[in-house]
């Protein structure tokens, strides 16, 4: 029997939007229930507008393993607060028991254990239930999508992501912002953005010539007799952490002047509600509330941070639904005489044993992957490790990359890029190329091999960790560290750039990285046009197939000081 | 959907004189460029907007744009790079507006900053710190 605490019903008194304690308020039921859908989905409808809430689903159809962060350091003002909570601390910040199903969807704790009671998560046929049920209560919800939707999965590779735009447009989206999906580059998306039914929102895209806006900045819905306007904003460094000769007509930024100008115009223009659908990342969007005046709901994507509350930042609530489909947020709002009264929030677990799969949605997703099925079942080895991604150094995914890089490519070093996507596999899974490619799919995968001096290595890793541990989250782009294999670092996060990064050596030997000495590197995702080499997913089968069944030893590579 | 041009590229209008770069201040850091256009007069903060990216696409050519209502002149200065100097725009009386756009190379992360000298003799200062990065890895 399944048991487990109510999922936080988040409800709040009206006066607290203006009062003092935000949070004091929330109800938790600590109770032991049996899992059913209708707790799933049990919520007393609240106000006169709800939106719902997807984001960062990376192309995932069918529901997955996926292994939230052990480590997610924040600096600055976001040390050690949400969401730079795991563990043990997100739990007792949230109230949730250990070994619950709510400690199953949002920590790494005993993940393996608790994934082997609770099952997999997501699948777009249960997020479709969900919808359906939330709109039966209120018909005139309206439902939001972050972006990194149509990227991170083979089916959606092989079909340039068309196989989630017919999805997401059964699913019934109103309006959408963007990251991965430009890395199909700029053709492919216009093609694709013509047939929508839906705005591509993006207030912050720019025509690169003439430093103008370039896609619809915002929409106005009116919903429960409430005009609502949202503005989309994409991810902003998009031309810096993607290639920029997929998408050269365009420039992104942060551009807080120009969403302030955004938000006053559609305020003029008679909104009584104003929603920021943003692929900023979450300390980005923390930011940017706290700086730009009258937006009342940012729904934040980018940074895949599943939190149970909403974060009260001045009088604008900020709401993080997770990522791959795991969750579905439903925010209830109470607008009235053109100002946020008050809101009801439910972060929904979909945990995919427990909610029924819409018929319709199931006989889609079935459909799009029919003419792959071969290929995407294919099995390519076993895993007897724990395989997984997430987190701000290396992830065993990761490790088995850079070995397979190291290994097929005869290099010193392997690099492997700290993306936030990437599915999970429980010792004992078999490895599909399926699998490989929810790791690794990407329309830039060839794995290069070349030759960098030792200050380079430092540059790079300098770099990167700059982007990740800047006090200034306006200076972050939301990715995680640089995954190496072959080499060791350490890193105190607490110092600037340039000063972060100390004893580098080569992992096996100890040997320590000299400046003006060169290395042989490979690794995947160049922003560079023209990189050469075999695709990475290619290069992990092969050295897969060879090994057959995989077994990590954990990886001590990297020091972590400065927290 | 409305793609008004945006009113920054004002160049050409209303008096305004742009002095190109180089060559004249070799070898003058930052600092010394500031002091010698602010003639001496400790520089105040507001007055002065300068927009630029947080981290720049492409260092080769940064978007920067100021506003400085009522300013008869304001220098450009990029803190990092071999030659600080960047420009020195001069608003006549008959500027319809105080405000332009340009772009610039970085060769570095640095501050870019703007002096402007106002018609009452004071002078306002604005900086931005714009990041160079090589990029990737982001997602």
């Amino acid at each position: 029997m399944i048991t487990r605490r109510e999922f936080l019903q988040a409800s709040m008194a009206l006066a607290a939007i203006t009062g003092t304690d935000a949070f004091g308020s929330w109800s938790r039921l600590a109770a032991q229930q049996t899992l059913t859908q209708d707790d799933l989905l049990r919520f007393d409808d609240f106000g006169n507008v709800t939106l719902i809430h997807v984001t960062d689903i990376h192309a995932q159809l069918k529901p997955i393993w996926f292994r939230e962060p052990e480590i997610n350091i924040g600096v600055g003002e976001a040390k050690g607060v949400v969401p730079h909570l795991t563990g043990t601390d997100f739990l007792s910040k949230f109230g949730i028991s250990k070994g619950s199903a709510d400690a199953y969807a949002l920590t790494y704790d005993d993940y393996v254990a608790l994934a082997r009671s609770y099952g997999r998560m997501g699948g777009m046929d249960r997020v479709a239930t969900v919808v359906k049920s939330i709109r039966a209560a209120r018909p005139d919800s309206l439902l939001l999508d972050g972006g990194d939707t149509w990227h991170g999965s083979m089916t959606s590779f092989l079909t340039k992501g068309q196989d989630m735009v017919n999805v997401m447009n059964a699913l019934g989206v109103e309006a959408m912002t963007s990251h991965w999906e430009w890395t199909y580059g700029t053709d492919r998306v216009k093609e694709i953005v013509e047939t929508l039914p839906f705005p591509f929102l993006g207030a912050n895209i720019f025509d690169v010539e003439w430093d103008e806006p370039a896609f619809e900045p915002y929409k106005i819905f009116e919903r429960g007799g409430v005009t609502v306007a949202v503005i989309g904003q994409a991810f902003p460094y998009m031309p810096i952490a993607n290639p920029r000769w997929m998408f050269p007509e365009y420039s992104f930024g942060i551009r807080e002047e120009r969403m302030q100008e955004v938000v006053n115009e559609v305020r003029a223009a008679g909104a009584d509600l104003v929603v920021c659908l943003s692929h900023n990342g979450f300390d980005v969007d923390r930011k940017m509330a706290s700086r730009v005046k009258g937006i009342d709901v940012v729904l934040t994507g980018h940074t895949h941070d599943a939190v149970p509350e909403p974060v009260l930042i001045g009088e604008t609530i900020l709401i993080a639904s997770g990522s791959n489909g795991k969750f579905v947020s439903r925010i209830d709002l109470d607008v009235r005489d053109g100002r946020m009264m008050g809101y009801r929030h439910k972060l929904i677990p979909i945990f995919s044993d427990v909610i029924k799969p819409d018929a319709d949605m199931a006989a889609l997703i079935d459909k799009e992957r029919e003419p792959f099925k071969a290929q995407l079942e294919e099995k390519i080895g076993t895993t007897d490790s724990l395989l997984y991604r997430r987190g701000n150094f290396n992830g065993t995914w990761d490790d088995l990359i850079c070995d397979a890089i190291r290994s097929e490519r005869d290099a010193q070093i392997a690099m492997s890029p700290g993306v936030r996507w990437g599915t999970t596999l429980l010792p004992g899974d078999a490895i599909t190329r399926e699998d490989i490619h929810n790791v690794t799919s990407m329309t830039y995968g060839a794995c290069y091999r070349t030759e960098m001096s030792g200050e380079t290595i430092k540059t790079i890793l300098e770099d990167v960790a700059d982007n990740i541990f800047n006090p200034d989250p306006y200076y972050q782009q939301g990715g995680d560290m640089v995954r190496v294999g072959g080499l060791a670092y350490a890193v105190d996060v607490s110092k600037p750039i340039g000063e972060r990064i100390s004893s580098i050596a080569l992992a096996d030997s100890g040997e320590a990285i000299e400046a003006g000495k060169t290395y042989t590197v490979a690794g995947w995702a160049s922003v560079n046009e023209g990189t050469e080499g075999p695709q990475i997913w290619d290069v992990i089968e092969t050295h897969v197939r060879k090994i057959g069944t995989v077994q990590l030893k954990p990886n001590t590579s990297v020091t972590v000081t400065g927290i | 959907m409305e793609l008004s041009r945006r009113d920054a590229l004002l160049f050409g209008l209303g008096g305004l004189v742009v002095i190109a770069l180089p060559g004249a201040a070799l070898a003058a850091n930052a600092e010394e460029l500031a002091a010698a256009f602010a003639g001496g007069v400790a520089p105040q903060t507001g007055g002065i907007t300068l927009t630029a990216p947080e981290i720049a696409e492409n260092g080769n050519t940064v978007p920067i744009e100021f506003d400085a209502p009522g300013a008869v002149a304001v220098m450009l200065l990029a803190a990092g790079n071999p030659e600080p100097s960047v420009a020195t725009f001069k608003f006549g009386p008959a500027a319809g507006s105080h405000r332009a756009a340009t772009r610039i190379r970085l060769a570095k992360t640095q501050d870019v900053i703007a002096l402007a000298k106002m018609a009452d003799g004071s002078v306002r200062q604005a900086q931005a710190t714009v990041k160079v990065t090589i990029g990737g890895c982001g997602g």
